[in-house]
């Protein structure tokens, strides 16, 4: 095959990435203007950055985005692994087809149809929006993609070391916390994370489902841009794209060394 | 005196009408929905015996070692392990531990974590845990090992953690499912005597599930043949081998001739069988077949001799020639088509480095073997 940079290629593949990454560059660049305007650069200057911690109304809304995150993620992953390990233990019981359907089909429910069933429930059974009902919501949706990533951890585990564990002595609930859930911990730290971070970037859900005094992140940027970008929305989204890139940078790293490990191991069990 | 096979073995408790059965299967089946695992299956294993379950993927010998561990329950029969009935015992709560054919080692645990593993459960004091996981770790030769995980040992090593992880607790009886299908052909045949070593140095019950004959000839001090959820024959490797009561283990174990016939007559001490494409056979084993009854006789390829002029003392020889001869070193193997047809194979040992009577493809050629070198099977 052909390697070499070709002009094409380099022409591909700038194109493709300034397509990518424009926008968000222009976000970092504009949030370390100087002046007011959004579009017109007056010189740098990390003021917004000072102002930002000073708005009252962001820091709110961050702090109420990372409660029900922290909250309905943990939540979720305890909900969506007992799902998972159902759909996958006990594949005899009748409507296992419709039960693993249903636990599903919020993967592809379009948000809004989510986001108003809920509201229409919170008003029906006459609980006040706020961050409880939030909370409740994000759980809600967040759950099956943790049931989905445990899941197919589950599917590819080995049942002899539930039964080994068992043959040695150990009931089932201690083989459980002992032997099952260690094997899958990566798995239901992998959703968790998933159902954090699909409940830090909702705004269609949480738009529906809350109320006064719970505000998220989300929700304060996009109403806040609705009355003029300003480069504190700005200086808040570099900061949380710095947030995100150090999270998959070091997730990463530590995948490599992993797997680097991994393969010194297997050299080494060679030698014996 | 005369004795089936090779070895004369001292251990052999089932000859014995008083000795008391170990584990007993009781007339137990196994029913998974539609599929009958297990049918009606009466078994019994002796004290400190190696036995080997025998048979082909699905002919019930893992549901039958399954339901000795508690992982599945007998959907009719007992189970009884030293006069206990198993039933409703939770594998937990049994004093036999499995080895597993995957070995189920807990892959976040390193070596001596998991044999230590078991120990816990019992609630073992710390330093007795201790004294037994370095003591398991030295039966096993890995005691430079104890702090790996695993995904850290080879095929060989993990084998034996996960043998010292089954046998630390000293369980009434060790049982293994498959226990050394994952290995290399060399590593095998080495381990096979480890276990065997093994198994004398514990005292301990071994009841091993393989579908190798090889694996279950050399380690185990008797074989149950297992078809289709039955037991065919329990018997030692020998007599499974050299009187086999059915063609399905005949044919099941080794390499074997049969000619279909028919009994033709009784005389004093011996049994004289018409072959049904005509050749005559005369056995002195052939008592349990009724006159006039047809049968199989079945000769194994090693007790046949191939010669190229009828050999004079011989009481069976039939003529045929050379169809095909095969050198493998240790052995040469003949096939003979017999002049009625039938083909015959024969192996003879390469005792000498040069043969008196050497034989090529399509020479006239005579099979000749003595009364008592086959069975007649009567099913």
């Amino acid at each position: 095959m052909n390697s070499t940079w070709s002009r094409f290629n380099i022409t591909s593949i700038a194109l493709g990435f300034a397509f990518l990454y424009l926008p968000i560059v222009l976000l970092i660049v504009f949030s370390f203007n100087e002046s007011k305007l959004v579009t017109v650069w007056g010189g740098f200057s990390t003021k917004w950055y000072v102002s930002l911690f000073h708005n009252q109304g962001l820091m709110d809304a961050t702090w109420v985005t990372a409660r029900v995150g922290v909250i309905s993620a943990t939540v979720a992953t305890v909900l969506g692994t007992l799902a998972a390990i159902t759909l996958t233990r006990y594949t005899r019981f009748r409507g296992r087809v419709l039960f693993s359907g249903m636990v599903f089909a919020p993967l592809v429910m379009p948000e809004v149809i989510t986001g108003l069933s809920l509201l229409l429930l919170f008003v029906a059974v006459g609980l006040d929006r706020g961050f409880f009902t939030v909370t409740l919501a994000h759980i809600t949706f967040t759950m099956c993609f943790v049931a989905v990533v445990v899941q197919s951890r589950l599917v590819s585990f080995d049942r002899s070391l539930e039964e080994a564990a068992m043959d040695l002595g150990a009931p089932p609930v201690k083989t459980f916390f002992q032997i099952t859930l260690p094997v899958i911990l990566p798995a239901i730290i992998s959703g968790w994370m998933l159902a954090f971070t699909l409940s830090l970037d909702d705004l269609v859900i949480a738009s529906f489902s809350s109320g006064p005094g719970a505000t998220t992140l989300p929700m304060k940027i996009y109403s806040q841009v609705r009355l003029g970008v300003t480069p504190e929305i700005n200086a808040a989204c570099t900061i949380l794209i710095a947030v995100v890139a150090v999270g998959v940078i070091i997730a990463s790293i530590a995948n490599k060394r992993r797997e680097i490990q991994r393969q010194l191991d297997e050299q080494a069990a060679q030698r014996g | 005196m005369k004795s089936l096979g090779s070895i004369r073995r001292d251990f052999a408790p089932w000859n014995d009408p008083n000795a008391k059965p170990y584990i007993q299967f009781d007339k137990v089946t196994k029913k998974f929905g539609e599929f009958t695992a297990v049918n009606n299956l009466s078994l019994t294993i002796f004290e400190r015996e190696f036995f080997a379950l025998l048979g082909a993927s699905g002919c019930g010998k893992s549901t039958l070692l399954r339901m000795l561990a508690g992982f599945e329950e007998p959907t009719a029969g007992r189970i009884l392990l030293d006069g206990q009935d198993l039933r409703g015992i939770p594998p937990y709560k049994r004093p036999v531990n499995m080895m597993f054919q995957s070995y189920a080692l807990f892959p976040h645990m390193t070596v001596e974590k998991n044999i230590a593993f078991g120990l816990k459960q019992e609630g073992m004091p710390g330093p007795d845990i201790e004294r037994r996981v370095a003591e398991m770790l030295k039966l096993v030769k890995l005691e430079q090992f104890a702090k790996r995980k695993p995904h850290q040992l080879s095929g060989g090593q993990r084998q034996r953690v996960a043998l010292a992880r089954s046998v630390a607790k000293r369980p009434k009886v060790l049982l293994l499912d498959e226990p050394l299908g994952a290995l290399d052909k060399k590593l095998r045949e080495e381990t096979q005597f480890e276990l065997m070593d093994l198994q004398q140095e514990l005292g301990l019950t071994f009841v091993v599930v393989t579908h190798d004959q090889e694996e279950a000839m050399t380690m185990a001090d008797r074989i149950a043949i297992m078809d289709k959820g039955e037991v065919m024959q329990v018997a030692t490797p020998a007599e499974i081998y050299e009187a086999p009561t059915s063609r399905f283990v005949a044919h099941f174990v080794g390499n074997v001739n049969m000619f279909e016939g028919r009994v033709a007559e009784h005389t004093a001490n011996a049994t004289r069988i018409t072959g049904a494409t005509g050749a005559q056979i005369v056995v002195d084993n052939g008592g349990n077949a009724a006159a006039g009854s047809d049968i199989v006789f079945a000769i194994r390829p090693e007790k046949i001799k191939v010669s190229s002029k009828k050999p004079a003392d011989a009481v069976n020889a039939l003529e045929g020639e050379v169809y095909d001869v095969a050198y493998l070193g240790d052995m040469t193997v003949f096939h003979i088509r017999l002049d009625d047809g039938q083909i015959v194979r024969a192996s003879a040992l390469n005792a000498s480095r040069v043969t008196e009577d050497p034989l090529t493809w399509n020479d006239r050629a005579w099979v000749s073997f003595r009364p008592d070198a086959g069975v007649v099977l009567t099913r």
